[in-house]
């Protein structure tokens, strides 16, 4: 990892350590927004990261967003900055002003549709933070392609929802004008759902490497049979398979910004969203076998961390969903393109 | 994790001018390679196929060049084996050699060995088995009993070695044998040797037939045996020491998770341009484990070069590695249900026939799947 993105990763483990605590994350889920948070967060320029400079940002690349949120999702930040970093992206890659504030996304765009006269249509529901934003960003279908919008919160009713980790999840209709641009050729229907995809699977990589930590130490803490439960073999084997397997999804995950930083991820985003979701089945199953009925508690943390990686799981595209993807690329590609396209890896010079 | 560290890794660009020189070279030589002998893979032994290798200068390319290597970065060497591994090539005269034996003796033998023995396994000359295994020591390896009394001039060996992988083929034999003390004494006494399986008298080799059929195994009996003094490798005492070491190559490489890419390759032909949902998923779902554990593989190459000691990292590719590699016969069964007929079958038929029988055997080899999970828990600090 480059020096900078070292600093930057403790810099924002810090951050999100000293206002992430228990007693704030149950506050966030009975409903109230970390303004505090989120003033920190936008303080130090983490929703600009992936913005040029010109547009008030540090152009740190995606790189740096993995290293923002892995953190985030280590410490289950209950706000939408994987949104808004996306948003972000998007807008400027379309030409369109950043506004200031919360900004959040659309994952679905097919029934979004941009009237000819300017107008937003459609009703789409799990919509991220929606009803909290002040901007909601997307793709939406236009006569000819597709168009990246901005609508303003007066634009759109939300109807809130929440999904099991009770992160809002709201039911959007648009009745409004929004911002628009017409989409550059490099995005394409698949786009919003692919850099959303990969942004969960950072966030479950920093949320899986959690719930392993933190079940580790429960191990060498919690004594059974005269003697801490670490030390069973079957307890140890477990939890080998566990890490194993959140090893793989972290790695892919990297994998997946690295490739971000030099072109477009389709195969790796695809990638890291099936190895973060089959880890996420594997690591919450065998963390809370470990943990016994504690960890089934509103009162012990482990649940902050699991709800989310099986809410995230199923967000921008379930495992099977993006397998399926892959599988027909390979199929359609054939036998002998199969080796030369795992090992065709996107690097600064192609 | 605080304790695992996979990063994203780098190939320089000679890494990717070899990978097109192996390319073309396979392209040369594979043609008239059966995919029986594809799906054995790294298992399957075509002394004339190393020997060609070994005039590129691709066996032992780590090697200074005084023992006959080429002086090249782990990482080429690491591209140079995936290459050889995904195309299935018959490389198994020259693996052990190659990945362990060749490096133990680099590390830990001394200048007479390494100028008589090196630069024949670079020619692709000279094979190798591993006597580690006893009939009644297999993950408990520090229970070896075979012993290597001190006589004038060398040691007499008595006991017997077992699961030695084509030592009725191999040119030499890396042995552990207890030099001191009984098998209670565990990791001390413990002392490798280089045994000469061609002119030693007192070696009985006989085989054992695996359940595919294959004579692969088989049980080394030593009788009064004499190995030279000049033969043994580093200290006496030291053969725990040096075993670890040499375990941990065994389990680092990318052959930890592509012996079956044969059959994912086939696989994929199989299904044919337009697969059904549920063979897209499946394969899907396989080829995004393979990609991944491709980048972990690469990684561990990385540290290597580095300098850095991937034990931990080497232990969880080999976990996953080899889940991911045993998983492929079922994953096949499932999307395609086929019972592969042994004679006449497609190229599909022929290796996942092979694959489905041999593949219980991929999570012994270089440590069982617990053995190594204990390892894995080990890094992770729970004992």
């Amino acid at each position: 990892m480059s020096e900078l993105r070292e600093i930057l990763g403790e810099t924002v483990t810090r951050l999100f350590a000293d206002h992430c605590t228990k007693e704030r994350l149950e506050q966030a889920d009975a409903g109230k927004w970390p303004e505090e948070l989120w003033a920190t967060i936008v303080e130090n320029g983490l929703t600009q990261a992936l913005l040029p400079e010109e547009k008030g940002g540090v152009g740190a690349g995606w790189q740096a967003a993995y290293v923002i949120l892995h953190a985030a999702g280590r410490y289950a930040a209950p706000v939408p900055l994987a949104e808004t970093l996306l948003a972000g992206w998007l807008l400027n890659g379309a030409g369109l002003d950043i506004p200031d504030g919360v900004l959040s996304v659309v994952p679905q765009q097919e029934s979004v549709i941009l009237s000819s006269s300017g107008e937003l249509q459609g009703v789409v529901s799990n919509v991220p933070w929606a009803d909290r934003a002040d901007y909601l960003v997307g793709l939406a279908r236009k006569d000819v392609g597709l168009a990246v919008y901005c609508a303003p919160r007066s634009a759109y009713e939300a109807t809130p929802n929440h999904n099991i980790a009770r992160e809002p999840r709201d039911l959007v209709r648009f009745t409004g004008i929004a911002d628009t641009e017409l989409a550059s050729s490099e995005v394409t229907s698949n786009t919003m759902m692919l850099y959303g995809a990969m942004a969960r699977s950072g966030q479950m990589a920093g949320a899986l490497e959690r719930i392993i930590e933190d079940t580790l130490q429960y191990t060498a803490d919690r004594t059974q049979f005269g003697r801490p439960i670490a030390k069973f073999q079957v307890i140890q084997q477990n939890m080998a398979m566990a890490a194993a397997e959140v090893a793989a999804a972290v790695m892919a995950a990297q994998n997946a910004f690295r490739a971000a930083d030099y072109g477009v991820p389709d195969f790796e985003a695809a990638c890291a969203k099936v190895l973060a979701g089959d880890a996420a089945g594997v690591a919450t199953d065998i963390c809370h076998e470990t943990h016994g009925a504690i960890g089934f508690t509103y009162e012990h943390h482990l649940h902050f961390f699991t709800r989310r990686l099986w809410s995230w799981r199923s967000e921008f595209g379930a495992e099977a969903e993006w397998a399926e993807k892959i599988g027909r690329r390979a199929a359609a590609r054939g036998p002998d393109a199969l080796w030369s396209d795992i090992t065709a890896r996107q690097t600064a010079s192609t | 994790m605080t304790a695992l560290h996979f990063e994203p890794g780098e190939l320089p660009p000679e890494a990717e001018e070899l990978r097109c020189e192996v390319r073309d070279f396979l392209a040369e030589t594979m043609a008239d390679i059966p995919p029986a002998l594809k799906a054995r893979n790294w298992t399957a032994w075509h002394p004339e196929f190393s020997h060609k290798l070994g005039e590129r200068g691709w066996i032992g390319m780590t090697w200074p060049k005084k023992y006959g290597g080429s002086e090249r970065s782990f990482l080429e060497r690491y591209v140079l084996l995936e290459e050889l591994l995904a195309a299935g090539a018959p490389v198994g005269f020259h693996w052990i050699a190659d990945r362990q034996s060749g490096p133990l003796i680099l590390r830990f033998g001394t200048e007479e060995q390494r100028e008589t023995i090196l630069p024949g396994i670079t020619r692709g000359e000279t094979a190798f088995g591993i006597g580690m295994s006893e009939p009644n020591s297999g993950s408990d390896l520090a229970s070896v009993r075979t012993k290597a009394e001190k006589i004038d001039g060398g040691y007499r060996v008595n006991g017997s070695k077992i699961w030695t992988s084509g030592a009725h083929m191999a040119n030499y034999l890396v042995a552990l044998f207890r030099t001191s003390g009984t098998a209670e004494d565990r990791h001390d006494g413990l002392t490798q040797f280089i045994v000469d399986l061609k002119n030693t008298d007192g070696i009985d080799i006989r085989p054992i037939h695996n359940m595919t059929g294959d004579h692969d195994f088989n049980q080394v009996f030593f009788e009064d045996a004499f190995v030279p003094e000049t033969m043994r490798v580093g200290n006496e005492g030291d053969g725990w020491m040096q075993v670890t070491t040499e375990l941990a190559f065994e389990r680092s490489g990318p052959e930890r998770y592509l012996s079956s890419f044969p059959l994912v390759k086939n696989s994929i032909g199989h299904a044919g341009q337009d697969p059904s949902e549920r063979q897209a998923i499946g394969l899907g779902r396989m080829l995004a484990r393979a990609a991944t554990y491709r980048e972990m593989s690469l990684s561990v190459s990385g540290m290597l070069e580095a300098g850095k000691n991937p034990d931990l990292e080497a232990a969880v590719m080999k976990e996953l590695g080899v889940g991911f590699e045993q998983n492929i016969p079922g994953i096949a069964h499932d999307l395609f249900g086929m019972s592969p007929r042994l004679e006449d079958g497609s190229d599909f038929e022929t290796t996942l026939a092979y694959i489905t029988q041999a593949n219980v055997s991929f999570s012994l080899r270089g440590g069982t799947r617990e053995i190594v999970r204990g390892i894995i828990a080990r890094g992770l600090g729970m004992r």
